[in-house]
């Protein structure tokens, strides 16, 4: 019984860390300000697993690869780390005037094959498939996760330094600054894969408070042959914007697809 | 900056014509609330399209230890985007501690900054208000500055009263 719990348990953590085409649940952060202002701010912020954003109701986001990028590009600090049993919390002291972003970027591979009849499941990294999945698997699907989890936030005057896209899998190049954003306004984005454009991708953005409303209030648009998309943002709140992209530019021999996702999360404000 | 009151305008008349006076009144009303702070209140003006122009006064907390009320800046959210982001508080001549409640009459030489940089033209008051444990409220209030007389006002409807432009020629 014990293994089999952490087994499960062990699954459910590389199933988050790399979100396969199959994961249902939204992933998300949640900052407690993005935009703010004073001598000495902190951030403190929520990060989970779960169908309704953004509250906390199925299993924390394990933090694992979580990173800081001070405004001058710097690596900064994750203080007061912890995990609970529905969400995890950390705090970003925002010691820099400046544009912040707080990211969870990972990868990893998600293998299934068929023994004896039945579908067998697997993932882990480049290094661990050869001795863990079986060299004569039947009918073998073999995908490279390839995962992006961000926001950003602002002390004083926003900056463009961290906003330079990283060039690996799938990311966001801001036009309109993230820490910008007001309700009834226009923001613009260009979606990239590997640091080019990456047209044609379906973006899906939706609203927080999904608890408190019938309607889902999701939005979905399609980048265009520049990989640019725009989103005007109905209300004020906190939303959460998704991507996925598959292809066969694999960086492992092993795999035969590559699975590229992008999630953040956007203050808009008042007017 | 009520102390600005006392600036006549003796003198003033043989300087060009935008050298005039620009009164602001800002009325900050009596709320019937268990905890009432005063409010932030920032003053600006702007082109008709609501482009940022120039400060006339932020009002915030600026006696409390370590520059500790500038954390609430940003919550006269629009100020913040058009122009407090990009300044280091306390600004000379800009800064000032909160208003109480009631009419407050503050006056701009137009000799001096920020008004002596203002071209002729149409401009709008701005004047935004965000309270701690209350509320937020932008009032807008066009008026033209060409030299002439002009009396326009605007009535706020929870964290501000009567909010009003006095241009004297």
């Amino acid at each position: 019984m014990k293994s089999l719990l952490t087994r499960a348990t062990l699954a459910l953590t590389l199933a988050i860390s790399i979100a396969g085409p199959a994961a249902a649940h939204r992933q998300w952060m949640l900052p407690s300000a993005t935009v703010l202002s004073g001598q000495d701010p902190w951030i403190t912020v929520d990060a989970a697993v779960s169908n309704d954003l953004f509250y906390f109701e199925h299993v924390p986001l394990r933090l694992d690869g979580l990173t800081v990028t001070n405004p001058d590009g710097s690596v900064g600090t994750a203080e007061n780390q912890a995990t609970g049993k529905y969400r995890s919390t950390f705090d970003v002291h925002l010691t820099q005037p400046g544009t912040y972003k707080v990211a969870m970027a990972s990868g990893g591979i998600m293998a299934s094959w068929e023994e004896n009849g039945q579908r067998k499941r697997w993932r882990g990294t480049a290094e661990t498939f050869a001795k863990e999945v079986p060299a004569n698997a039947e009918k073998l699907q073999v995908t490279e996760g390839a995962r992006r989890l961000e926001f950003f936030a602002t002390s004083g005057k926003p900056t463009d330094t961290v906003l330079k896209p990283t060039g690996k899998g799938l990311e966001l190049s801001p036009v309109t600054h993230p820490n910008d954003l007001f309700a009834g306004e226009k923001a613009s984005f260009k979606l990239l894969l590997d640091g080019k454009p990456a047209p044609e991708v379906e973006v899906t953005v939706i609203p927080g408070g999904i608890r408190y409303r019938n309607d889902l209030g999701e939005m979905k648009v399609k980048t265009d042959k520049d990989g640019a998309f725009t989103i005007t943002w109905p209300t004020p709140g906190m939303y959460w914007m998704t991507a996925q992209t598959e292809d066969k530019k694999t960086t492992v021999p092993q795999a035969n697809k590559r699975s590229a996702s992008y999630t953040a999360t956007f203050e808009v404000l008042a007017q | 900056m009520r102390t600005l009151l006392s600036l006549s305008m003796t003198g003033l008349a043989v300087t060009p014509a935008m050298a005039g006076e620009l009164a602001v009144t800002v009325e900050i009303p009596k709320l019937e609330v268990a905890e009432y702070h005063r409010p932030y209140v920032a003053a600006w003006i702007e082109t008709p399209d609501q482009q940022f122009v120039a400060n006339l006064t932020v009002r915030y907390d600026v006696k409390m230890r370590d520059n500790e009320g500038t954390k609430w800046l940003k919550d006269m959210r629009q100020w913040w985007r058009r122009s407090g982001r990009d300044l280091t508080m306390p600004v000379d001549g800009v800064s000032a501690p909160t208003l109480p409640v009631g009419e407050n009459r503050l006056t701009w030489d137009g000799a001096k900054a920020p008004l002596n940089g203002l071209k002729p033209g149409s401009y709008a008051l701005v004047v935004e208000a965000a309270r701690e444990v209350g509320g937020r409220e932008l009032i807008r209030v066009p008026f033209d500055w060409n030299g002439k007389p002009v009396k326009a006002e605007a009535k706020g409807e929870t964290e501000l009263g009567r909010v009003a432009v006095e241009v004297k020629g």
